[in-house]
């Protein structure tokens, strides 16, 4: 008899706020250590904290586009343990009454994955380990976090993989948050266990701290064969919380049942309970935009796009928002999005190309729509777009001027193309005869000579082969 | 009350010019030194600092600018609120050396009001006893009986203004902190409304119980002090949103005609026999202003000292996380690893009482005992609260003594739970959030000397201004209720 998974995640989210979620401390990554610290997220004796704004809305955003309920009134708890970079010695959390709770999210299958609950808390610092020394930094210590618990209701690494990504979507879409895995935005614990199908639920296993969407993968598959194996061989799985190795692959126990911390939890005293008003709540839901999902639905039933495209231009809302407002100013959806997804997409994965993102691009949407246009007039062809993409990618300057600097205008004046075009038929009798003889294709062998007697200015080529087939024509 | 002014009498002389900030301060500072020896009240002197301050005050005076309402007053602070560059080691080794790197709401707010922080006064460490001998650096002695305490944990400030070496001092109250030791030093002290002055640079004991407040010689000073403490802060979410209390009216009423005030007859029983004489004897010198005396319900009162110590070592034991040698404060290596690092350092530099108070806050919150002990605790307390507010819904304010008795003598109370029940008192207020009062309350005579006793007040939360108006008339009906110690009186006269 088959094994089934039982999996649910918790998401750590760093909420895109531009101070800590209870100073005026700014949150920024890179920064030098313990350059962005104030008292109270160094907890100097006697400061207090106040909750951020901002967080809340931010926070209750991303409640909103997961379909979450927002609690009348949270609190903020504290959950005490002991290490060198939780300056307090407690991490401010929402215990008992976290802002909101329920949602959840349909995967592509249609698979509904519920949501628990959300809370707001306050990250830890970093901590190096250098020789005898630890080294602490500060500067994270007290960025507002949102941790999203699923019920237990994704089978297989892959699901939680697509779970995630989804997740990752709709917090960049709605700007809750960055997302940026790299900069540690993202991360994931993640409960396991296996089962008979039928059965009820066994014992779990969390692993702890994952911070790649590969990783989880990985972690997942290999705690799944762990315990598949475990019971094959007549064993049992311990509760316990494990870590995963990325760099072996395999997950290792961190600490058992019995090592569970006692967290002591109460409320915070320092933080009178926050009331979430329902009108303003309901002013955020009115404020919310389109989710991905939704958009792609849109980009394949009105604008025609493929599934594919569509997946491809919705990953990223800033690709999403470029692709929009260029369609709408060229009124060539099919057109932005091929430009989009083929140019634009490669050029800033080349490592030659400074811009990381489509936002950083030095060129906008209306610049790109032009580029569409000059190709609509035959002002220019592919070839010609192409090299002025590329051209916008690294210069200032209108595209309409560009195509004039570069010499990318199609050469229109017939007595000039004439003029190259019996250049390239000189001494060139064999082809003649062939299209005589009704090979019209063979005089694609004489269009690159056509450009070289251009010497580099652009012609567009059915135009050359019309008129060298007449000239072909009337050498009789 | 007293042959030295008051804060108020002080500032009207140096406002008007009839002597300088830096002369009067440059005597305060020798008076300060002089008394060293039998007061022992601060822990830091800050002369260079005040001394600047003092010359700064008088030049701009001189330039004609406006005095605030404490020009030139010289304030001792509690060694638990922070000022920038200064030491606040709260008592306790843990902190010792450590110089806060910012200054608490209150003092922002002295200072704006034209006050000379003068020093930083002893207290119990981290503001866990009644006494004053749980702090690591001294303990001051009571100005009417050097063998006896000045009460705790605000022993210092209640020390230095008992002795005269200051008009004014802030200390914190958390069950009884202030009222306390300005009840067994013969002075006042107000408790405000929790909330109603920010506690940012507070260091916490009990954070929803702590309460910035001020001792003084005379009520009007607490009200004067009160109207520049209080006032919202943005960075103390539980401090009110309500504008400062008013500065004092020129004159006490001169009567309380159609007040309602109650006692709790069972909070009667603590008294020690004379003390309940002297209690009787203030109420009839509030019924002879024409209040009416009503008899009220607090039988739940009974309970609080068993809420306190649940509710407030929980919070305690959370808030003192903090100190674990990576950030601030000396460090002791254990054994070379983190956790080894951080239990050396707290195992070692806190005291007995701290070490126990965090055991019974850590014990009380964990989990499958939480409920039981924190919960119950918090059930209690909101019953407790819901009792003040039907008793207030007959009387105007609540009176009881604020102590059992007079001052005990240093060393009588080597059992902690004699030692807690010091509080019996003044926790109930806390627990509430009621602003409360301690004035003068008249004598008792213990080994030869007159001892002072306190007189309790409470009312409403935010009815900080019923208080003192009633404290205000009674102390001026009655001034023989109080008197200057001796130490004052030397002082006074040389």
């Amino acid at each position: 008899m088959s094994w089934e998974a039982v999996i649910g995640l918790e998401v750590h989210a760093q909420l895109a706020t531009r101070s800590k979620l209870f100073c005026a401390c700014e949150v920024r990554f890179g920064a030098p250590p313990n350059t962005l610290v104030c008292p109270v997220c160094t907890a100097q004796p006697g400061a207090l904290p106040v909750a951020n704004r901002e967080a809340f809305e931010l926070a209750v955003v991303a409640a909103l586009a997961l379909e979450c309920e927002v609690a009348p009134e949270c609190r903020f708890d504290r959950k005490h343990y002991v290490y060198c970079d939780l300056p307090k010695g407690f991490q401010i959390t929402q215990y008992e009454r976290p802002y909101c709770s329920g949602g959840g999210l349909t995967l592509a299958s249609g698979k509904r994955v519920r949501l628990v609950r959300i809370h707001l808390e306050e990250d830890a610092g970093k901590t190096a380990h250098e020789g005898p020394y630890s080294l602490v930094d500060l500067n994270r210590a007290g960025v507002p976090l949102i941790e999203s618990v699923t019920e237990p209701d994704l089978a297989s690494a892959a699901e939680a993989q697509e779970y995630l990504a989804a997740l990752k979507e709709i917090l960049q879409y709605t700007g809750a948050s960055g997302c940026d895995m790299e900069k540690g935005e993202l991360r994931c614990d993640v409960n396991v266990s296996v089962r008979r199908p039928g059965e009820a639920l066994r014992t779990k296993v969390e692993i702890k701290n994952l911070n790649s969407f590969k990783g989880v993968g990985l972690a997942i598959e290999h705690e799944i064969a762990r315990q598949t194996a475990l019971y094959e061989a007549g064993g049992t799985v311990a509760q316990e919380t494990r870590l995963f190795d990325p760099e072996r692959g395999v997950t290792e126990l961190m600490r058992g049942k019995e090592d569970a911390e006692d967290y002591r939890y109460f409320p915070d005293p320092d933080l009178p309970p926050h009331t979430l008003a329902p009108e303003w709540v309901e002013r955020l839901r009115s404020r919310q935009g389109e989710l991905p999902a939704a958009r792609r639905a849109r980009y394949v039933r009105t604008l025609g796009l493929s599934p594919y495209d569509a997946g491809v231009l919705t990953a990223e809302r800033s690709v999403a928002d470029f692709f929009e407002a260029t369609a709408r100013l060229s009124r060539r959806p099919k057109e932005a999005a091929n430009w989009i997804t083929n140019e634009l997409l490669r050029g800033l994965n080349d490592p030659a190309v400074e811009a990381g993102s489509i936002d950083e691009l030095p060129f906008r949407a209306h610049d790109l729509a032009e580029v569409i246009a000059l190709v609509e007039e035959g002002r220019i062809d592919s070839n010609g777009a192409r090299a002025l993409i590329a051209a916008l990618f690294t210069r200032p300057g209108r595209p309409r001027d560009l195509v004039r600097e570069l010499g990318l205008e199609l050469v229109r004046d017939a007595s000039r193309l004439e003029q190259w075009c019996r250049a390239a038929l000189e001494g060139q009798e064999a082809v003649v005869a062939d299209v005589r003889a009704g090979k019209t294709k063979a005089v694609g062998a004489l269009i690159g000579r056509v450009k070289k007697a251009a010497d580099g200015m652009a012609v567009d080529a059915r135009e050359v082969q019309a008129m060298l087939l007449r000239l072909i024509e009337e050498l009789e | 009350m007293t042959a030295l002014p008051d804060a108020l009498a002080l500032r009207q002389r140096l406002a008007a010019g009839e002597a300088s900030v830096e002369a009067t301060l440059a005597r305060t500072l020798q008076r300060c030194a002089a008394r060293e020896g039998d007061v022992g009240a601060f822990a830091a002197l800050w002369p260079e600092r005040a001394l600047e301050r003092a010359r700064e005050l008088d030049r701009a005076r001189a330039a004609g600018e406006p005095c605030g309402p404490l020009f030139g007053v010289p304030v001792a602070l509690k060694s638990n609120l922070c000022v920038a560059g200064e030491v606040a080691h709260c008592g306790s080794r843990v902190l010792e050396g450590w110089r806060a790197p910012y200054s608490a709401g209150a003092v922002e707010r002295l200072l704006a009001a034209g006050a000379v922080l003068l020093g930083a006064t002893h207290m119990d460490e981290f503001g866990f006893g009644s006494s004053g001998e749980n702090s690591a650096f001294g303990v001051p002695r009571n100005p009417w009986d050097g063998a006896r305490t000045c009460g705790g944990s605000s022993s210092g400030s209640a020390a230095a203004v008992a002795a005269g070496l200051v008009p004014l001092a802030l200390g914190s109250d958390t069950g009884g902190s202030v009222r306390q030791p300005a009840a067994l030093c013969g002075v006042a002290g107000l408790k405000p409304t929790y909330g109603r002055v920010s506690r940012y640079g507070l260091v916490a004991f009990g954070s929803s119980l702590d309460c910035v407040s001020p001792l003084a010689r005379s009520v009007r000073d607490l009200e004067l002090a009160l109207s520049v403490l209080s006032g919202a802060d943005g960075r103390d979410a539980t401090c009110l949103e309500l504008p400062p209390s008013e500065p004092p009216a020129a004159a006490a009423p001169a009567r309380l005609d159609g007040l309602r005030f109650g006692v709790a007859e069972a909070q009667l029983a603590a008294l020690e026999g004379d003390a309940r004489a002297r209690f009787d004897a203030a109420c009839a010198a509030l019924e002879a202003l024409g209040a009416e005396r009503r008899t009220v319900e607090l039988d739940l009162a009974e309970h609080a000292l068993a809420i306190y110590y649940v509710v407030a070592t929980a919070e305690a034991s959370s808030n003192l996380a903090r100190f674990d040698g990576v950030r601030y404060g000396p460090r002791r290596a254990g054994d070379g690893s983190l956790q080894g690092m951080v239990a050396a350092t707290r195992g070692e530099l806190f005291g007995a009482e701290a070490v126990r108070r965090i055991l019974l806050g850590t014990y009380v919150l964990e989990s499958g005992y939480r409920d039981a002990w924190y919960g119950t605790a918090q059930r209690a307390r909101e019953r407790l609260r819901a009792q003040f507010a039907r008793a207030f819904g007959e009387v105007d304010v609540l009176v009881s003594a604020t102590t059992p008795g007079p001052a005990f003598r240093l060393g009588e109370r080597a059992d902690p739970l004699a030692m807690y029940r010091s509080d019996v008192l003044t926790v109930p207020a806390s627990l509430a959030g009621l602003p409360a009062l301690s004035l003068p309350g008249g004598f008792v005579e213990r080994d030869g000397r007159a001892l002072p006793l306190g007189l309790q007040l409470s009312a409403p939360a935010r009815e900080d201004a019923r208080v003192l108006r009633v404290a205000r008339a009674l102390e001026a009906a009655r001034p023989e209720f109080a008197r200057p110690s001796p130490v004052a009186l030397a002082e006074a006269s040389a």
